[in-house]
């Protein structure tokens, strides 16, 4: 069931929880594993238990994510965040059923917004994806997907009206994608969002969300309330998905010049031998076989 | 879990009301269940073909599904995908179909089959029969056979079907059951009452506490455990994988009615010789081949989600060269003609605030269907029609039930119809987009007063009849084809097209006159010299497309992308 030692995602850092979240205790599941999070009164000590097994931690973005198996030395990174004048913010986690990437894929979709998102990322019949750049970054191993442009009826809380909104979007990690958009309050900077997906299962996930914003009107709570908006329609059509995996053979599904960054996520997923939260394509049956 | 061949009941025919999707399952297969505006039941896989979403949670628009995610469309009856809002000025690959299966409504029932080929079979026993409710039940479906024997006494009647029960337990009338299996922990028992419209209410409502405390029984007893199934997707075709190219596929038609539509032109419609019509989009032709050789393309005038019959238009050219008189003259009631399925070289944006449609003549045929595509979705659009004369109309009758937003405009000379054409078009203003067709002298007027008013040429969309250009055919030049590995002379004399398809290179082609664009072919490297009707100027500047048929080349050498 891909909880091998040779799954590649076994080895990456996931996500368990906010800092914020944690009042002492918090139990959760990671990759089918029930894991423990403990969080001192003052927030200096944070310790993971898998069992009696102390795990690996690391805080970032007011994330602790940890790992079951070896990983790397560090995490990516969202320089934007330490800006002074950013407002850092976490939304979720949300319970989803889907798998990770089914969650990953949708946020990297743009065609979606008018019909999902209707009269706030997008409407009809705005429903044009025109066409944009996607790259493979070999030596950051990352997805990078440029000049990304949709039509928003109300791209943030802080935008004024409609505006054609630029996006960028990175794929550091197989499990969490950053995207970037003009900001409603300051054209010539770009608001951060990022999803997190913590694996619970090959099927479910708790999704955190991470803003990094300019705004200087709403408070937290408002930012947190938006972007849960814009989840909360978003998870429904995810949970209506079949499979809830990923599919990475090619012919599975159909895809359109819009859907080039999941043609390239769904490439870099079996490159990578990624075998959880995805149906590996026909000849490729995971890396319990590859390890 | 094993599946049983047969046709089997998935919903009953009151679950499917106006314009809702019913979600059903039977062998651990999802289907979007849904009833069009025109009666026809569709049973479909329960799965867009795109990003995988449930359909049963798309809209039901009448005569199209529309799913939730994307905002695809998909045709009633046949699930052919016609529009693509991610991409509102391409056409999708026709070949876009979503998986469907046979659907026959019967005895108030809703019955499908996993068999291809297979004719409905069920013979039920004479008089009335009423649906009751159906009783979901959390066990496998020969659990619950054994029990309906068992604790309610149920004869089994395979004579009717195998998995059919006559009941005499549930109340004083005779009731029949029959077993839907959704999966081998789920099946949901479908009952008939003998007695019609007159039916009781109170038997009903007997049998129904009845089947109820049946299925606590029977549900107390099963495990509760969720079953692990996964149904198995089949993967879809190859070529789907990537943008797919057209395919000469030719299929016959029987010449249902044929009439005079206006002065000098011929309606005809025309049907399936057997199973139905493919879909189409908006703007779409088709080939009809004729018994004199001759091909020639005729747009569909119809409605979305048409899948009975066609009609098209026919003018009849003085000058025919066997195409038009044969079809005035020769061509009768009932006679079989071969044609192609639709093709698409004029998509209709469906992503427009106002759509402005103005046919000259003949014209009108592509943009009534587009009209009523529009008129469906209620989406703004005007058709102005120019003609000689009321008489000289095409279809008139079926203008009428497209007003207020139709106008004509007759016995116009040049002069005036360009003066009246600058009226209507108007100033440019963000999502107003025309569609033109008509004679070659009208596209051209439309092209030139609305680049006059500052419309850009992306929002100007025209299909001609006819390429009025003098084929110039004295250069000779060679091309090499960047897939095939081939390099070809090109000789003068001949066409590009024709010799390519000397080397077996196969490209689709229709009108082979450089109108209809269907033989376009992408330049690498190279000039074209353009000496089509149908690339735009800003097509034919960026000199990467050619249409084989009747262009060449102003370099030595053309390298395309075959």
């Amino acid at each position: 069931m891909n909880r091998t030692e040779s799954e590649p995602s076994r080895h990456l850092w996931h996500p368990v929880a906010t800092v914020a979240e944690v009042n002492g205790t918090l139990n959760t599941m990671l990759m089918g594993d029930a894991v423990t999070v403990r969080v001192a009164g003052d927030h200096s000590g944070i310790v993971v238990f898998h069992g009696d097994r102390k795990l690996p931690v690391i805080v970032r973005f007011g994330f602790i994510w940890t790992s079951l198996g070896s990983p790397p030395s560090d995490l990516f990174e969202i320089p934007e965040a330490a800006e002074a004048d950013r407002r850092n913010v976490s939304a979720g986690p949300v319970g989803v059923a889907t798998s990770a990437p089914r969650a990953i894929e949708n946020f990297l979709d743009m065609a979606h917004f008018p019909f999902v998102h209707t009269d706030i990322l997008g409407a009809e019949p705005h429903t044009e994806v025109k066409d944009y750049d996607v790259e493979l970054k070999e030596t950051e191993n990352e997805i990078l997907a440029t000049r990304c442009r949709f039509f928003q009826p109300m791209a943030a809380l802080s935008a004024a009206g409609g505006m054609e909104v630029d996006y960028v979007y990175r794929v550091p990690h197989p499990f969490c994608a950053v995207l970037y958009k003009s900001s409603g309050a300051d054209a010539r900077r770009m608001d951060v969002i990022a999803i997190f997906a913590q694996p619970t299962s090959e099927e479910s996930i708790r999704a955190h969300l991470f803003l990094s914003m300019i705004d200087t009107t709403h408070t937290d709570s408002e930012m947190r309330r938006f972007q849960q908006l814009i989840f909360g329609q978003d998870k429904p059509i995810l949970e209506n998905q079949r499979p809830r995996r990923l599919p990475l053979d090619p012919r599975s599904e159909t895809p359109i010049r819009a859907d080039l960054s999941s043609i390239v996520y769904r490439r870099w997923l079996s490159s990578r031998n990624i075998g959880y939260g995805v149906i590996p394509a026909a000849g490729q049956s995971g890396s319990a076989v590859h390890g | 879990m094993a599946e049983l061949s047969g046709w089997f009941p998935v919903a009953a025919s009151h679950d499917l009301p106006l314009r809702h999707v019913f979600q059903a399952k039977l062998f651990d297969r999802e289907m979007a269940i849904w009833r069009a505006d025109d009666g026809n039941v569709n049973v479909w896989e329960n799965r867009c073909l795109h990003r995988g979403v449930r359909l049963s949670i798309g809209v039901n628009e009448g005569l199209e599904l529309k799913c939730q995610y994307h905002g695809w469309r998909y045709a009633n009856k046949t699930a052919g995908c016609i529009y693509i809002p991610a991409h509102p000025a391409n056409a999708p690959a026709r070949q876009i179909t979503n998986r469907t299966y046979p659907a026959v409504e019967r005895f108030g029932l809703v019955w499908t089959t996993l068999e291809k080929d297979l004719s409905f079979d069920v013979v039920w026993p004479d008089g009335d029969w009423s649906v009751l409710r159906a009783i979901p039940v959390h066990a496998g479906p020969d659990a619950v056979a054994a029990a309906l024997c068992k604790v309610l006494g149920a004869v089994p009647r395979p004579d009717i079907h195998a998995f059919a029960y006559a009941l005499s337990t549930l109340c004083e009338a005779p009731v029949l059951a029959l077993l839907q299996p959704q999966d081998s922990g789920k099946t949901v028992i479908r009952c008939l009452l003998s007695g019609g419209a007159q039916m009781e209410r109170r038997l009903a409502v007997q049998a129904n506490a009845t089947l109820t405390r049946f299925r606590n029984i029977v549900e107390a007893d099963a495990s509760l455990e969720p079953v692990e199934s996964e149904p198995v997707f089949e993967p879809v075709a190859s070529e789907l994988a990537e943008p797919p190219a057209a395919s000469p596929d030719a299929m016959t038609v029987r010449v249902e009615r044929k009439w005079q539509v206006a002065e000098g032109i011929t309606g005809l419609t025309v049907v399936p010789t057997t199973g139905n019509l493919p879909a189409f989009q908006p703007g779409a032709h088709i080939d009809v081949t004729l018994p004199t050789g001759v091909k020639r393309q005729y747009s569909i005038t119809d409605g979305p989600g048409t899948w009975k019959s066609w009609t098209i238009a026919v003018k009849n050219e003085p000058n025919s060269r066997g195409g038009s008189r044969f079809i005035a003259e020769t061509l009768r009631q009932g006679d079989l003609l071969s044609v192609s399925e639709p093709r698409n070289n004029f998509p209709l944006r469906r992503d427009a605030a106002e759509t402005l449609l103005i046919a000259g003549g003949i014209g009108v045929t592509p943009l009534l269907a587009m009209a009523r595509a529009l008129a469906a979705v209620r989406s703004g659009f005007r058709l102005h029609v120019f003609a000689r004369s009321e008489t000289h109309v095409p279809l008139a009758d079926q203008l009428d039930g497209l007003l207020p937003a139709v106008t004509l405009h007759l016995a116009l000379d040049p002069a005036q119809v360009a003066q009246r054409l600058a009226e209507v078009i108007g100033p440019h203003a963000p999502g107003r987009q025309i569609y033109a067709c008509g004679p070659g002298g009208m596209t051209q007027s439309v092209l030139a007063i609305a680049e006059e008013l500052g419309w850009p040429e992306e929002a100007v969309h025209f299909e001609n009849f006819n390429n009025d250009h003098v084929i110039d055919t004295s250069s000779a030049f060679a091309v090499d084809l960047a897939r095939s590995a081939l390099s070809i002379d090109v000789p003068a004399g001949q066409s590009l097209l024709s010799v390519l398809r000397a080397h077996g290179v196969e490209l689709p082609s229709a009108c082979e006159r450089g109108a209809c664009g269907t033989c376009r072919a992408e330049v690498i490297e190279g000039t074209p010299d353009h000496q089509d009707a149908y690339l735009s100027r800003g097509e034919r500047a960026s000199n990467r497309h050619i249409i084989t048929c009747v262009s060449r080349s102003r370099t030595p050498r053309l390298v395309l992308d075959l």
